[in-house]
């Protein structure tokens, strides 16, 4: 690595911390070319790649590009470029766990901004910082597709419904003491790169952990079962009734 | 007549342990996958065609046209793409349903694959959705042993391989091309169209692309006929459909029905907007297609309804708000949004949601200039249609929209702060009256 530094460090663009130290061992490199074996052409498991190397790292390093170049075949300015694109691709070294509270229009007006005020203020920590026990790294993210649970917090990409601030205080308590967490409409909280190295596609067995279904999803279901109604029974069709009468 | 809801899609969302195959078999899973294999390929597109079933994902276009446009005698292979990258806001049904469901898409996913002669399909799910895409992991694992994956599917000489990808946080990628993009290892850019995807997609092969909610449907036509499809919903906008509400709702939550439903109708059943307070706006589709207001509660939501009035049935993301909200602030925030998620690629959406942005929070402040909420008009119109993809339009649509129906409020930006016209302890989901100054401390 050469000693060139950035002018604009906060991009995260540019990174040499740790000058080509990695944790980045050979079975990671293995699983690495496992991932790639998994898609018609390498590239494509460069995604699923960078998430199992800050599975390992706990971010990104310059050691992790280089590494992701080279089982790719591409270059390593092409795989920063990938990197440095994604929000989940985290430069920074991260906390244990990575907050991530809704701020996107109807989750921040129906009490996000609160959430995020309040977390800010107890932990004592901006957008994108880490508490200095290592916890916690708070990040306003934007919507995460669950509208109807608004507003929504994610713990390691988990599900938190329904939140008020003084549940998300709550919540990031117990996970700074280590205390059992589960999502409401997930599993047992694990930690940010155990989350990751899932994404990158190496299952933890957690799936079945969980309901189905919240119950904002089941609620028109609910109310169709009550009011006895559902779809057209495909035997008894009304426009196809008068046609079989005729014959 | 049919009755008010109609689930299928979400029907079995209530069943214990509704994600495993043998509990999805157990309510005939599977069934219609079996009847596409004793018919021919062409014979399923046909249906799908036939079926008038269109993309669930915001644009509408019909599937079975869609699949039609793959060349033939193109020697490369087809690949078949499902759109998991939920991300518009208010948009929040495919995710429910991988959760609960995925053999639903899976089943879905096969006979497409099998009716359009795909052999490896992909499903790109959204990355920051962790249990979503275990479910999904797993019931690719239990479709591989039960052979419904794999070589020779269920004995006839069909093969398919599928692979579950994350991404990797990028609201861009829910656009086709710059999702094809980004599942080939590169930034999550908009391709310029043409080539469209039929055409040069995946590793510039024939490719179909899809949405979670179209495919899913799949399974439901071929199983029940294109008959009983087209006995839901109306004329242009075929079959039942997943509409997501949510926001100053009673009751918010996913109520699957006929197309054609209108907001007054699903509200009646969610208990309409929170007690004590009324609708003031509402996205028929997401933000990028704009809000409409208590004007149009009686719009037929299907694909006609809500563009005849201006906006545009999307995603059928009905996010509602109630006159405590400030449309300032939620036209600054869903801005901010678009600013976030532009890829960069245009410079008119690049630079010019970047400017939004700075205007809209001096507005939002009350430290607007003269001429503000003209200099914002003028920059979308010379953002919309100047980009790759709709992501820009977008933002001026959301914009435009807005000052439309409130353009008052915008003008008050020049000297009041929209806090001090909204006060915004007001539109939480924990306010009551009258408790309001300990409700953030203590909800």
């Amino acid at each position: 690595m050469s000693g060139f530094r950035s002018h604009f460090d906060h991009t995260g663009g540019v990174d040499f911390d740790t000058a080509g130290e990695t944790l980045i061992t050979a079975e990671t490199v293995a699983e690495m070319e496992e991932l790639a074996s998994r898609y018609p052409q390498k590239r494509s498991a460069l995604l699923p790649m960078l998430h199992l190397a800050q599975s390992v790292e706990g971010r990104i390093t310059p050691a992790a590009i280089e590494i992701c170049a080279r089982v790719t075949g591409l270059s390593p300015a092409e795989v920063n470029g990938v990197a440095t694109f994604y929000t989940m691709y985290k430069r920074k070294p991260m906390g244990k766990h990575h907050i991530g509270v809704c701020t996107t229009s109807l989750c921040a007006i129906l009490g996000g901004d609160e959430i995020a005020a309040a977390l800010h203020e107890h932990l004592g920590i901006g957008n994108d910082e880490t508490t200095e026990d290592g916890a916690i790294t708070l990040e306003h993210i934007e919507c995460n597709a669950a509208c109807d649970y608004a507003p929504v917090v994610m713990v390691n990409w988990e599900f938190f419904d329904t939140m008020t601030p003084r549940k998300a205080v709550e919540l990031v308590e117990k996970l700074r003491h280590d205390e059992v967490v589960v999502s409401p409409r997930g599993a047992t909280i694990t930690s940010w790169r155990e989350a990751e190295r899932v994404l990158a596609g190496f299952p933890d067995g957690r799936a079945d952990e969980g309901p189905a279904a919240g119950p904002q999803s089941l609620l028109g279901l609910k109310i169709a079962e009550r009011n006895g109604w559902q779809a057209p029974d495909p035997a008894d069709l009304p426009g196809a009734a008068p046609e079989e009468e005729g014959k | 007549m049919t009755d008010m809801l109609t689930p299928v899609l979400s029907a079995n969302w209530g069943d214990d342990r509704a994600w495993k195959l043998t509990n999805y078999e157990r309510r005939g899973g599977y069934g219609a996958l079996r009847a596409a294999l004793r018919q021919a390929p062409a014979d399923i597109a046909g249906q799908v065609k036939a079926s008038g079933l269109r993309g669930r994902g915001g644009a509408g276009f019909p599937a079975g046209v869609k699949w039609s446009f793959l060349p033939k005698g193109n020697p490369n292979p087809v690949y078949l793409v499902v759109n998991c990258d939920e991300s518009e806001p208010g948009t929040c049904k495919d995710i429910p349903l991988v959760m609960a469901s995925p053999h639903t898409l899976l089943e879905g996913i096969i006979i497409s694959s099998y009716a359009v002669g795909c052999h490896h399909a992909f499903v790109y799910i959204r990355g920051e959705v962790l249990h979503v895409i275990r479910r999904m992991q797993q019931a690719v694992r239990e479709a591989y042993s039960a052979g419904y994956l794999g070589k020779g599917i269920l004995g006839t000489d069909f093969d398919l391989e599928v692979t579950v990808h994350a991404g990797a946080g990028a609201y861009i990628c829910g656009e086709e091309t710059a999702l094809l993009d980004s599942l080939e290892g590169r930034r999550g850019q908009p391709r310029l169209k043409p080539p469209f995807p039929a055409v040069a997609g995946l590793y510039a092969s024939p490719t179909v692309i899809n949405n979670v909610e179209t495919i899913a449907s799949v399974p439901s036509i071929i199983g029940n006929g294109v008959d009983w499809f087209t006995s839901m919903g109306s004329e242009s906008s075929r079959g039942m459909t997943l509409y997501s509400l949510s926001g100053h709702v009673a009751n918010p939550g996913q109520f699957e029905a006929p197309m054609g439903v209108t907001l007054r109708q699903l509200l009646d059943l969610a208990g309409g907007i929170r007690h004590g307070h009324q609708l003031k706006f509402w996205t028929p589709g997401g933000s990028s297609l704009g809000v409409l207001t208590d004007q149009h509660l009686d719009v037929p939501l299907d694909y006609d309804g809500p563009a005849k009035a201006g906006s545009g049935l999307g995603t059928k993301a009905l996010q509602c708000f109630d006159e405590t909200t400030s449309a300032v602030r939620a036209c600054a925030r869903y801005v901010e949004f678009y600013k976030h998620e532009s890829c960069g690629k245009c410079t008119p959406c690049r630079e010019g949601s970047w400017w939004l942005v700075q205007i809209l929070a001096r507005l939002e402040a009350g430290h607007g200039e003269e001429g503000d909420v003209e200099k914002l008009l003028d920059l979308s119109d010379n953002i919309a249609g100047r980009s790759f993809c709709a992501l820009a339009d977008g933002t001026a649509t959301i914009v435009k929209s807005m000052i439309q129906h409130f353009r008052s409020e915008f003008e008050a930006g020049l000297h009041t702060p929209a806090w001090e016209l909204f006060p915004y302890q007001k539109t939480t989901a924990w306010y009551r009256p009258g408790v309001a100054a300990e409700s953030g401390a203590t909800a």
